[in-house]
């Protein structure tokens, strides 16, 4: 049983050497290397279970040069809790109903050991399990239903959180591990949710295939998989792209996009997923049947500008998501297999520095491990710093625009010899880790690619996928009915209207979304407000940044609960 | 451990009253035959008092219902939500019928035996009344007939084992509900309200919590194995002081409540009925101004 700690009150507080929040890839890392190291943890998830919060796209990489991966830490991890190795990829350029495809193995082949697709229900799930065995022989576990609501101090310093739904507990040294939305990194103020250049949002549909035609439709075996990326003209001007894995006996089909983007174009991310869905392309996989499983969205930090180079405060550290870990440069998004390594040396570096008075050595070693592993460097490579601000100058960026679209341009893509060099050219990670966050790599280049080099695509795409409203008929919730979790500070147009097209459950003219606008009117007046239902919400944090709103997750167990994720 | 606490839960079979479960004769009388036997939902409230008190105190459980063997599946039931250690089945013909005077006298018995042959009882937990006698009589009759003390209408419950004291919140329905703070010595006897709800704020009590329910899936897959079944003979009991023949309660007739006959009147109007839609509209028209 765990040792108390009393503060000057006298009030007397549960502690553990080590708390860590959130039973992802990055929190499972976490404590999984704690056991091992014999720190007595306590590991609290706000989810039913741990995945039922999660989403990613998603592809877990091992890569080569990491320090751990995830199968180092959890034995058999990919034989129980992933789905299908990825063995073939590829990228389409597409200009309408032209695509040019280039193989993409090389570049996907670059520092990993495997690859294999995700579906985080099951995968978080498993992993809690072996984090629960591991843990409770230390004198700890896993709580479920559990969501840590801030930080407690003492002296203004961080000792320890608290919870909704239990007593403030100590800790020597407390993991945040929770997500992208993390409320503790908030509350140290180590991150903030201001600018939506420096977030991407994804949305994904799980598409129900059984295994026998997915073999047959993608031509492979039992023991393979393919990633598929799609880029170019099909989400109009809307910087991102799609994406397509296939699973067990499930697709997941994506698109991501910058979500400064998605708020300029006032897009609808479930109708750029639909754009996807319905193209050509995918008839011929598709070929008129298509059930969705459950559609999913999560907002996603772009770690070459805010992975934090410090993350740590106090006794607390930040892990995966919470500290914008997530790689997202050109078609690579590594996310997972950073958190893992992230999780297990901020294990690593507490119990080297166990014993030091100083309460930020953990800390403060856990960010040399993540420069000294290199971890760091791929999170924000140091030329991408230098290329950015050439690449990312809109002046710039139009002048290379318009010539690439000029007929000189065009031709200068289109010609026979550079159709070599420009698949040569994605698959150098040192050419992607520079590419500029500008339209051009995502729109023009690809659109002129697919127009120059393309083939024209003569299947019909006969697929409707569900509305909205059926979307968020199919998702399970838990509504804390009476309690919202999200609270519009500023109701104007001006201020949150934005959210009515960026949140992936809302749209313009949708009543029974999160977010609506309507019109008022007031003494001869008119005027657009913004109302708020957070019923159907997913959780992804996107109007925390687009709009002007008080944002915090459910109580333990309550919200949304993905069976896929 | 210090502070550990010996509980026994009382419970209790009832048909299953739910809709498409339950079954009536012609007469509108229950038929038990067709009905099947669940655990009295008031006692699953019990139920969790004592599993309450076994996670922060550590200590041992024991189910206990009176009835004829098929209630071993209702203690079985119990055990994989509270948690509990064994069951105690008192099941035997001459028990039949008994009314609340009766069970309460067997269940005294049964309880006095266990703390002969098992271990001295700390706490003994009951719910709040049956779905089926809806009395509230066998909780009390058996704390009186135990001479133990008894706290009635439990929401929070405290026990302080190093005093050897329960502290209870206790609901006090009258013209203005009040809630009572009260203090019993143990031994006694706790009867949870149907509103108690159990609290765990310390991570050390959910992970207790946890390990509880993981233990307790192997034991329930071997329900038989814990249970314990005792008749009128193992409890020293006299026939005539128990089951129909003790039971001084005579229920003289049961007559089936009629239902309140409709007082509205419906017509039925299909959508696509033009002249019918029509006259709806000009029924509503007169409220359309909203007053």
């Amino acid at each position: 049983m765990a040792a108390s700690e009393s503060d000057q009150a006298g009030q007397e507080y549960e502690h553990y050497e080590a708390v860590v929040v959130g039973c992802g890839p990055g929190g499972a890392a976490a404590a999984a290397r704690f056991a091992d190291h014999g720190v007595e943890t306590l590991v609290l998830e706000r989810g039913t279970e741990a995945g039922s919060k999660n989403v990613s796209g998603g592809l877990i990489y091992a890569e080569d040069s990491a320090p751990y991966t995830i199968d180092d830490l959890f034995e058999n991890f990919r034989e129980e809790a992933s789905e299908r190795p990825v063995t073939d990829y590829k990228i389409h350029n597409i200009a309408g109903n032209k695509v040019k495809t280039y193989d993409l193995t090389d570049l996907h082949e670059h520092d990993t050991d495997w690859c294999d697709a995700v579906l985080r229900r099951p995968m978080d799930s498993w992993l809690e399990q072996r984090v629960h065995e591991k843990t409770s022989e230390t004198g700890g576990g896993v709580l479920t239903d559990v969501r840590v609501n801030g930080l407690l101090r003492e002296n203004g310093e961080i000792v320890g959180v608290t919870c909704d739904e239990l007593d403030p507990i100590t800790a020597d040294v407390i993991v945040a591990a929770d997500g992208v939305n993390s409320e503790l990194a908030r509350d140290a103020r180590l991150m903030d949710w201001d600018e939506p250049d420096e977030w991407f949002q994804g949305v994904k549909a799980t598409v129900e295939m059984d295994g026998e035609t997915i073999a047959d439709r993608f031509e492979i075996d039992d023991e393979e998989g393919v990633a598929h990326l799609f880029s170019g003209d099909l989400f109009d001007d809307v910087r991102g792209g799609g994406f397509l894995y296939t699973n067990e006996d499930s697709l997941s089909i994506g698109t991501v996009f910058h979500l400064d983007s998605l708020v300029a174009e006032q897009a609808e991310p479930h109708q750029l997923l639909d754009s996807l869905l319905t193209h050509p392309l995918l008839a011929q996989w598709f070929r008129g049947e298509y059930r969705e499983r459950e559609y999913a969205a999560k907002l996603v930090p772009d770690s070459k500008k805010v992975a934090h180079k410090e993350p740590y405060r106090d006794r607390l550290v930040l892990v995966g998501d919470a500290a914008g870990q997530m790689q997202a440069q050109g078609p690579i998004i590594k996310g997972m297999n950073h958190a893992v390594s992230a999780g297990a040396l901020a294990a690593d570096a507490f119990v080297v520095s166990r014993g030091n008075s100083d309460p930020e050595s953990a800390g403060r070693r856990y960010a040399k491990m993540l420069e000294r592993s290199g971890t760091m460097d791929k999170l924000r490579p140091r030329r991408y710093d230098v290329a950015r601000t050439v690449g990312e100058r809109d002046i710039v960026a139009n002048a290379v625009d318009r010539v690439l679209e000029s007929p000189i341009g065009s031709v200068a893509v289109g010609n026979p010899l550079s159709k070599r060099a420009m698949k040569r050219a994605y698959n150098s990670p040192f050419l992607v880790s520079m590419l500029p966050d500008t339209s051009t790599g995502y729109v023009t280049l690809p659109s002129i690619i697919g127009e120059e080099h393309g083939r024209t695509i003569h299947w019909e795409n006969e697929v409707e996928p569900p509305t909205l409203e059926e979307r968020i008929g199919d998702l399970t919730y838990d509504t804390d009915v009476g309690n919202p979790h999200i609270r519009l500070q500023d109701e104007s147009f001006e201020a949150s209207g934005d959210a009515v097209y960026a949140c992936p459950v809302s749209a313009e003219d949708f009543g029974g979304g999160c977010y609506r606008s309507e019109t008022v009117k007031t003494n001869g007046s008119e005027e657009t407000l913004v109302s708020l239902d957070t019923q159907p919400c997913v959780e992804c944090g996107t109007c925390a940044i687009v709009a002007d709103t008080e944002w915090e997750h459910p109580r333990g167990g309550k919200g949304v609960e993905y069976r896929e994720g | 451990m210090e502070g550990r606490m010996r509980s026994v839960v009382l419970t209790k079979g009832v048909p299953d009253f739910s809709e498409g479960a339950v079954s009536f004769n012609e007469e509108g009388h229950l038929e038990r035959g067709k009905t099947p036997t669940v655990m009295n939902p008031n006692d699953e409230v019990a139920l969790e008092a004592a599993l309450q008190t076994k996670v922060r105190h550590g200590g041992h459980v024991s189910g206990m219902s009176m009835g004829p063997p098929g209630y071993a599946s209702v203690l079985e039931e119990a055990m994989e939500s509270v948690y509990a250690d064994d069951s105690y089945l008192l099941s035997d013909r001459e028990l039949a019928a008994s009314d609340t005077w009766a069970t309460a006298i067997t269940l005294c018995s049964a309880l006095e035996k266990y703390q002969e042959t098992v271990a001295e009882i700390d706490l003994i937990f009951a719910g709040f009344k049956t779905a089926d006698g809806e009395t509230g009589q066998t909780g009390p009759q058996t704390a009186w007939a135990l001479e133990r003390p008894i706290v009635t209408h439990v929401l929070a419950l405290d026990i302080d084992p190093d005093e050897r004291v329960l502290r209870a919140k206790r609901l006090v329905e009258g013209d203005v509900d009040e809630i009572e703070t009260v203090e019993a010595p143990l031994p006694c006897m706790v009867i949870a309200d149907p509103e108690f709800s159990p609290t765990y704020r310390k991570a050390s009590h959910r992970l207790t919590h946890k390990r509880l329910r993981g233990e307790t899936e192997e034991r329930a897959a071997d329900h038989e194995a814990h249970l314990t079944t005792w008749n009128h003979e193992d409890l020293n009991l006299d026939p005539d002081y128990i089951g129909l023949d003790g039971s001084p309660t005579i229920v003289s007739s049961v007559d089936p409540i009629p239902k309140a006959p409709s007082e509205r009147e419906a017509t039925m109007i299909e959508p696509d009925d033009g002249e019918g839609m029509e006259r709806v509209l000009e029924e509503l028209q007169p409220y359309a101004g909203g007053d």
